[in-house]
């Protein structure tokens, strides 16, 4: 799932400081489950504003909304009534939300709530990791199903550098080495002859680095 | 222009190399580096010129290797993964080789967080190994790394890699190191020894497996200033280990800075004598690459070889 986080409440206040009416939207997705952008967080959110708005004597009219998805264009359409007389949206879903909202709604001013953060996987409760890089072209059948692209701080192919001691990255005592991870794991596997395979450079256009990605489904359009 | 690597003739001719470490300023002038390679120039056969080390802006390594060439001494370009992408290597090596640059290092790079720009984007568009292999492929057959032919004067680098014993897996530092030597390593330069032990064992693996032959394995050596340093290394890096002991005998040393000295050139004269498979050493005098022609001489490696 997308991860994402809740914004500092000031800095939230800030970007709404010159509203008077503002429409809170949550989503019921991936940010209900990483408890940031869910109806609860909506709710409380909106609340924590209309109180700071009070005490410092300039109230706000803030209203609610929480959609199925933020990311999928008929789920946003239930906001078309609720947006007519706000002088702001702030979404509480990722950065795909938040963009879909200011494409149908051209004259709002719709700002973001979370920091959108990565996928990934929840830990424990309330600890949640991220373990994919979406590079476009997964090798973890190479890896022993570790990511090296996103778990190792270089995304190094051919790895450990240099940097690797006593299981942990040089980066910090607190991060895994991804390739000590992944050397255990190919051990125990008895798959070493694997990691001395050359592993050639990525295609980095499947990646971010190739513009805005498109996946086509052909067989499951509509006309 | 000479097309051989001084260094590759040395190491090839079998005779024991002696390499050292000039690290560029944070500044654009190049007094300091010309001090240090005039100083250096009749006591190493070449000099590493560190890429912008521990991700703190420096004076260009490239550069720095043109100044190094202009005072009579070989650079060893230290090339990391962390700055450019395949096509900013490829330009700049080129561009090395035309200004006279014969040795290149290939390495990772340490992180940025460690450097004055930690916010910054890190590259790592190809690893230290894929780094090797295409340099290697770039030489013997004439090809870009993307496959395009290279149809004249393609660069002709004496290929160098890096290799830490003291790192983790310790078994697998052995395997990753003869992957290098496969993609075209022809020189390695090891991380600094400080746990004599744990190198011995290492070489023990390396020559099981004969990789000594097909490789020439460069021991590293840092002098150290101070306990204290020591000390540091010991509890902040990660990569190195430095045994107790020789942080107490810094401690107890009337004089720390001669006594990092001598424990330096007793740790060369024991590789030289004792670790076989070793071919040379290389000393990384960190900011302190006054004391390398002491270290040399002391050592029983002066004078250094002559090459035609």
């Amino acid at each position: 799932m997308i991860v994402a986080q809740q914004k500092p409440v000031e800095d939230i206040a800030q970007m709404i400081a010159d509203c008077k009416k503002v429409l809170f939207v949550g989503c019921a997705g991936c940010v209900t489950v990483c408890l940031a952008g869910g109806e609860k967080e909506t709710e409380v959110l909106a609340s924590a504003m209309r109180i700071k708005r009070n005490l410092e004597n300039n109230p706000l009219e803030a209203t609610t909304f929480t959609c199925t998805r933020q990311c999928d264009p008929e789920y946003i359409v239930p906001l078309d009534n609720l947006v007519k007389d706000v002088d702001a949206i702030v979404s509480l879903a990722c950065g795909v939300g938040v963009q879909y909202l200011a494409e149908r709604f051209k004259d709002k001013w719709v700002v973001p709530a979370l920091d959108t953060k990565f996928i990934g996987g929840s830990v424990t409760h309330g600890n949640w990791e991220e373990k994919c890089g979406l590079c476009g072209d997964c090798i973890l059948h190479r890896t022993g199903g570790i990511c090296p692209i996103i778990r190792c701080s270089k995304s190094i192919l051919n790895g450990p550098c240099g940097g690797s001691q006593y299981g942990k990255c040089e980066v910090s005592k607190d991060v895994d080495c991804a390739w000590q991870l992944i050397y255990d794991r190919m051990k125990a596997l008895g798959k070493l002859d694997k990691l001395m395979e050359f592993q050639p450079p990525k295609d980095w256009s499947k990646s971010r680095d190739g513009g805005p990605r498109k996946a086509i489904r052909e067989d499951v359009m509509i006309d | 222009m000479k097309n051989l690597s001084k260094l590759q003739q040395i190491l090839d001719s079998g005779q024991f190399a002696v390499t050292a470490e000039i690290g560029p300023p944070k500044h654009s002038s190049a007094e300091g580096i010309r001090h240090h390679a005039e100083m250096m120039r009749d006591y190493v056969d070449a000099t590493n010129i560190t890429d912008n080390q521990t991700a703190i802006v420096r004076l260009s390594s490239i550069a720095a290797g043109v100044h190094v060439l202009n005072c009579g001494i070989e650079p060893i370009v230290q090339m990391t993964c962390r700055d450019r992408n395949r096509i900013a290597m490829q330009s700049d090596l080129m561009g090395a080789y035309s200004l006279g640059m014969r040795n290149v290092l290939c390495l990772s790079g340490d992180h940025q967080k460690f450097g004055n720009h930690p916010t910054s984007k890190n590259v790592y568009d190809i690893d230290s190994m894929q780094l090797i292999y295409y340099l290697r492929r770039m030489r013997d057959e004439k090809l870009f790394f993307s496959g395009e032919e290279i149809k004249e004067h393609e660069p002709r680098f004496f290929i160098g890699a890096v290799a830490n014993p003291f790192a983790d897996p310790f078994e697998f530092r052995v395997d990753r190191l003869e992957k290098k030597v496969e993609a075209g390593a022809q020189f390695i330069q090891t991380q600094c020894i400080f746990d004599m032990e744990r190198f011995e064992r290492f070489m023990e693996m390396v020559r099981e497996r004969g990789i000594d032959e097909r490789v020439h394995i460069l021991a590293g050596v840092t002098p150290m200033k101070s306990w204290r340093a020591a000390k540091y290394i010991q509890n902040n890096v990660s990569g190195m280990i430095v045994p107790d002991e020789l942080v107490e005998r810094l401690k107890n040393a009337e004089d720390p800075k001669r006594e990092g000295v001598d424990i330096c050139i007793e740790q060369i004269k024991y590789i030289k004598e004792n670790v076989k498979g070793v071919h040379g050493v290389h000393v990384m005098a960190i900011a302190w690459e006054e004391v390398v022609p002491e270290i040399v001489e002391r050592s029983g490696l002066y004078p250094r070889p002559k090459v035609g």
